[in-house]
């Protein structure tokens, strides 16, 4: 799905997009989400398609002016517009993405089966970026914004936010 | 052969729904009975606020006017809405307001289910987008319905309460009208009269796991799909519109 992504994306503008940052997980960029599914320059002006997250993510109207700003910087005239098709999945988050995400305090998303595990009480898959232990458990299916989920470690005892897996 | 209006009125049959109760759970933003819920009940409004956004952009570029999204969600009559009369219907106690999204939940995973398979790519492509968070929203209902069926005497009478009140607002979910009929001779629809069966089967199967009867109504209320609501609508509306009305034209 990566490479079918980066397909669209012209080199020359990736230093720029990479700039862009999602305004609530700031050391995201988002190249690394992996919600820029074009970006091409067509007289003169540069066109870039994304993908939202989630319908509602709020994330995308600043994400819009962010990318054209970012581009106006340059003295480069952009514009930008949201495709819903394909769907955005969470595989689609870049390696250097997770790592990101790690090191902020958020875990990164695994597969479905951590979520249901976590959710029903059984195998705990899901690790504490803080701590690194993989005793965790789930205290609320919804968190701080629509792509996470909050958990807790059992044994240092710091909440903190999941990644939902999107497939 | 079908035309941009009923596609339109198609499309508002679908995405009013996700308006209305997208509408009734915000009202639940600083209220829930625990911060978890309430920031359940907050996120699931967004998702299906952000549905409705979709919808509705697509309705207004297919009017052909200069119309947009908020044109459509603020400024019609109440007539003009064709919502089901379950999504409308009052947060009354926290097990009304689980009941009627579970209700609703299980109808919107079926619906989008068909829906991702329209010829009209648009609408597909916000059918298959809508199922990953629909299908959430339908696990996190289903589980409240089993705690509270299950929970105390007082949360298992609160709920079946709640189920024996709603279930009467949940046939209108699968009646077509002449659009729907339309939409669906014409590939983009779905045949919502055929949905009824699994849902019904979804339904008894949940809350049969959490110790509650299905009600045996023979009397349906109906109506909403025709602009015909409850009370309960002017009130919500008037809260939905008042700052469109109130200053023609605001942005955020």
């Amino acid at each position: 799905m990566t490479i079918e992504l980066e397909r669209h994306i012209d080199p020359a503008l990736i230093p720029i997009l990479e700039e862009v940052h999602d305004p609530e997980i700031p050391v995201l960029s988002i190249m690394d989400m992996g919600v820029v599914r074009s970006a091409r320059i067509l007289e003169n002006v540069v066109q870039v398609t994304i993908t939202p997250t989630y319908s509602g993510c709020p994330a995308m109207d600043v994400l819009g002016e962010d990318i054209i700003n970012a581009f106006a910087k340059e003295n480069i005239e952009a514009k930008v517009s949201l495709v819903l098709s394909p769907a955005w999945t969470t595989d689609w988050i870049t390696p250097r993405g997770r790592k990101a995400l790690e090191k902020y305090g958020i875990a990164a998303p695994l597969d479905e089966e951590a979520d249901k595990e976590a959710l029903l009480g059984g195998k705990k898959i899901v690790k504490c970026p803080q701590c690194g232990s993989t005793n965790t458990k789930m205290i609320s299916q919804f968190g701080s914004t629509a792509c996470k989920a909050l958990f807790q470690c059992n044994d240092c005892l710091e909440p903190f936010d999941y990644f939902k897996c999107l497939k | 052969m079908m035309k941009n209006e009923n596609i339109i009125q198609y499309i508002y049959g679908i995405a009013d729904n996700a308006l209305i109760l997208g509408q009734r759970l915000s009202e639940l933003c600083g209220h829930g009975p625990i911060l978890e819920v309430d920031i359940a009940m907050t996120n699931m409004a967004l998702d299906l606020l952000g549905q409705t956004r979709s919808y509705y952009q697509y309705a207004a570029q297919l009017s052909g006017e200069e119309k947009t999204e908020d044109d459509v969600a603020f400024l019609r009559l109440e007539k003009q809405y064709r919502n089901v009369l379950l999504v409308e219907q009052p947060n009354k106690h926290f097990g009304y307001i689980i009941t009627r999204q579970f209700f609703y939940d299980v109808f919107h995973l079926l619906l989008l289910e068909e829906l991702q398979n329209s010829k009209d790519e648009t609408l597909s492509a916000i059918a298959k987008k809508g199922i990953k968070e629909v299908s959430y929203h339908q696990r996190f209902s289903s589980d409240w319905i089993k705690r509270l069926g299950d929970g105390t005497a007082e949360s298992h009478n609160k709920i079946q309460e709640a189920v024996d009140d709603l279930w009467q607002y949940t046939d209108e979910l699968f009646h077509m009208t002449e659009d729907d009929a339309i939409a669906l001779e014409n590939g983009v629809g779905v045949d919502t009269a055929t949905l009824k069966e699994k849902y019904n089967n979804r339904i008894k199967e949940v809350l049969e796991e959490a110790s509650l009867v299905v009600p045996e109504t023979k009397w349906f209320q109906k109506g909403g799909k025709q602009g015909i609501h409850s009370e309960h609508m002017g009130y919500l509306l008037a809260d939905l519109q008042y700052m469109q009305r109130t200053y023609p034209n605001m942005k955020w």
